[in-house]
């Protein structure tokens, strides 16, 4: 008995959480992705650098927060500057629209050309944020570090086994439920939320009942802004802020957002939380847990690791390519082109 | 035919741009442009090919890249012989197992009836088929990469030439048509996953399998010595010394009134872009070959309108996969020819930004479906990537003179200067998009 909670302790501790946290950030980011798909109607290849700009703006107001004196105690100040992040990237999104989208949408261009276009404005985003903050990891986390500590909760429980939480894991989780939580309620319960789905199911018909196409598509890159904002911070107090990252987090944010089903803001949740989880269990040593769990004689002598976590796109890729290939519209209907 | 005087001037252009950088800078940055450029405008060729004639989103050219450089290793060094004695074959073998998995989980899913039986066989032998392999593969892996890990710690290619393998260059030579052939075989594995898919699907598949072969070339330390990189390939030209050391070449550049250690390396370079420039012609040809041909006239057909040609009966998918490997053959091939320039492999330099989406700036600036417009758009994009930069710190160091020596920031924008390239890429790109959206050389 103590074995087994022992093992769902390391369990916890290496996977559940860890996985619980990183799929919060990607079900942030995939959701971005998944309304531009279903609104503007493209896949947007620089949502990854939207989400290190929103990160950028607001580490540069947690640095001046900090050097003011402002400290929200045991909460990371960054807290306090994610609206700031949120209010520039939305007029980052709205001027990029303006002056960049707008046209090709005007023009009814084919899809693919606005992939490309979304192309040009990742160079632009990631030319931008490196040169504002530089292309080197910056440490913005502050408060407490942990809600509970591995030592705290071992003489907690008496068990052999300790459970690390750390603050931004459970402020991650948090606010991507209370993110979550408002966009579906706007989503389904606001006149503006149903007019963007209705737009988003059929355009000719939301045209026709005298939906505001532009009211829409601002709507939405505010929205976006949002997600991504909030992504990119959170990812950045969770993990480290760093440009490339972000270029790199865009492969498991697609696959999210294309095994929930593009389009769909439930199946980008899902999705996020299906790559996040088999990335994490696949990439990590089970050795311990099953020491705990199986019988002395068969404990096994290796890590157990099925990859090394280099391969962590592997696996993302891998789900991708067998949703796609079983089940083209995703785990949950998205829409095809 | 008509002589398109806009075209030459174009070409005329950025002729005179990289000679002003040779007047204006070195000689030594101005071949610099021209070989990377020849290599960038080969690798134009083959995205344009997919994309300019055919209409594949390909965004996974790194990875063909990268698999070339892989080649120009494989072929151009020699055998580690401990390591191969060590566990060459037992890596081998493991990795046999690993593809006969794969193919018996295929091949039942091929004849067996659909139903719970097939699937929860395809199951077992995955996942029986993944514990034998890691078993046999990770024991001669472990074995290999203990042999000499800081001088070697890998297998080698196929160079013979036994302790003078640097005078066997030639061997380089050949590791580019087999770093087309390798990038063939990984285009032909995806392309039959993959090539079924919508457009953004096949865009986001590509950019996953890129990902995934820079990942296996950064790890797999048996296959490519990892991040601790592959250093001094075998050239096909000679070597800087052994020209500076060579009593007719100091003859000749001492009556020409040359210094014989620049001359030497300009000469290296100049022998490097005679090859480069072969296969850039060659290619070129083929592809216009290809463009005027019968076969080019259905790829637009089904570029245009895939439902059209498919009921004229042309079969899409195998058009598509056809060409898909063809252009990614190329890619590999610039690969290689990379590669043998710098005479090493780093698998961490390969960034998505430098080797996928500024080739595809290059291809759209240039003109997609056109192989001239690929050609120039390579040559001029490699050129404002190289200059981008020491033109935006002239112009910082013009907006930043009213400021004191010591402004923070006059210090944090001449800092950054470094990183106006990608923002300059990306600028260009949305507005020729915009304004251009054909190219400087549109298509016909």
């Amino acid at each position: 008995m103590i074995d087994l909670l022992n093992a769902l302790v390391v369990l916890s501790n290496y996977v559940l959480i860890p996985a619980l946290a990183y799929g919060s950030q990607l079900a942030l980011g995939a959701l971005g992705v998944t309304l531009i798909y279903g609104i503007l109607r493209f896949s947007n290849f620089a949502h990854g650098d939207t989400m290190a700009f929103g990160a950028m703006v607001t580490i540069l107001v947690t640095w001046l927060f900090q050097g003011w004196g402002i400290s929200l105690g045991p909460l990371p100040t960054a807290l306090l500057a994610i609206p700031f992040g949120i209010a520039a990237t939305a007029a980052l999104l709205l001027t990029t629209d303006r002056l960049v989208y707008r046209f090709y949408r005007q023009q009814k261009a084919a899809p693919v050309i606005l992939v490309i276009v979304s192309m040009g404005v990742m160079f632009v985003m990631n030319g931008l944020v490196r040169f504002i903050i530089g292309p080197n990891d910056q440490r913005f986390s502050d408060g407490e570090r942990f809600i509970i500590s591995a030592r705290e909760f071992k003489k907690l429980t008496g068990l052999s086994e300790g459970l690390a939480f750390k603050t931004t894991q459970g402020i991650t989780i948090v606010t991507a439920v209370i993110v979550v939580v408002a966009l579906f309620w706007f989503l389904n319960r606001t006149r503006t939320g149903k007019s963007m789905r209705a737009f988003s199911d059929n355009e000719d018909l939301a045209l026709l009942s005298g939906i505001n196409p532009d009211r829409v598509v601002m709507v939405t890159w505010l929205i976006v802004a949002g997600l991504a904002a909030t992504a990119g911070a959170l990812y950045g107090l969770d993990k480290s802020f760093k440009p490339f990252i972000y270029l790199q987090l865009l492969l498991p944010i697609f696959a999210a957002a294309v095994v929930g089903g593009l389009g769909n803001p439930v199946g980008a949740i899902a999705g996020g939380f299906v790559i996040a989880f088999s990335e994490v269990l696949i990439t990590y040593p089970l050795k311990k847990v099953l020491g705990y769990l199986l019988p002395d004689r068969l404990e096994p002598d290796t890590l157990v690791q099925l990859l090394s976590t280099d391969y962590k796109f592997a696996v993302s890729f891998t789900i991708l390519i067998i949703v796609l290939l079983f089940r083209p519209t995703g785990l949950f209907k998205g829409k095809s082109v | 035919m008509t002589i398109n005087y806009k075209n030459i001037g174009l070409f005329f252009l950025v002729a005179c741009l990289i000679l002003g950088t040779g007047f204006v800078q070195s000689w030594n940055t101005a071949l610099f442009i021209l070989n990377m450029g020849l290599v960038s405008a080969i690798m134009a060729l083959g995205v344009n090919l997919q994309w300019g004639f055919a209409g594949l989103f390909n965004v996974g050219i790194m990875g063909f890249v990268a698999l070339g450089g892989l080649a120009a290793v494989l072929i151009s060094m020699p055998p580690t012989t401990e390591a191969w004695a060590a566990g060459g074959l037992r890596v081998i073998l493991g990795l046999s197992l690993g593809a006969a998995t794969v193919t018996a989980a295929i091949l039942v899913q091929l004849r067996m009836a659909a139903g719970r039986a097939r699937t929860l066989t395809t199951i077992a032998i995955l996942i029986g088929g993944f514990f034998i392999y890691r078993a046999v593969f990770d024991g001669g892996v472990a074995a290999v990469e203990a042999v000499d890990a800081a001088g070697t710690g890998y297998l080698g290619g196929l160079n013979f030439g036994g302790a003078s393998y640097k005078d066997w260059g030639f061997m380089t030579l050949i590791s580019w048509p087999v770093g087309g052939l390798l990038a063939a075989g990984v285009a032909w594995l995806i392309g039959k996953t993959a090539l079924g898919l919508r457009s953004d699907y096949l865009a986001i598949a590509t950019l996953g399998i890129s990902e995934i072969i820079i990942a296996v070339m950064k790890n797999e330390d048996w296959l490519s010595r990892g991040v601790k990189n592959v250093i001094g390939l075998p050239r096909p030209v000679p070597y800087e010394i052994e020209l500076q050391e060579s009593a007719g070449f100091i003859e000749h550049t001492t009556a020409l009134g040359l210094d014989p250690v620049t001359s030497s390396s300009i000469v290296v370079k100049l022998g490097y872009a005679g090859l480069f420039s072969i296969v850039l012609v060659i290619v070129l040809i083929l592809a216009q070959l290809a463009l005027a041909s019968p076969w080019g006239r259905m790829m637009r057909a089904i570029r245009d309108n895939e439902e059209a040609a498919e009921a004229m009966g042309k079969n899409v998918t195998a058009r598509h996969l056809q060409i898909f490997i063809l252009g990614s053959a190329i890619c590999g091939v610039a690969g290689a020819m990379m590669t043998t320039l710098d005479s090493q492999l780093t698998p961490s330099s390969y960034q998505p930004l430098r080797f996928t989406f500024l080739v595809w700036v290059m291809v759209i600036v240039g003109g997609s479906g056109n192989n001239f417009g690929s050609v120039l758009g390579g040559f001029l994009i490699f050129f404002l990537w190289v200059q981008v930069e020491p033109m935006g710190a002239i112009l910082m160091q013009i907006l930043t003179s009213g400021m004191a020596e010591d402004n923070v920031l006059r210090l944090h924008l001449l800092d950054s200067v470094a990183h106006m390239r990608l923002l300059t890429m990306g600028l260009i790109l949305i507005l020729v998009l915009r304004f251009a959206p054909k190219g400087l050389i549109p298509e016909k």
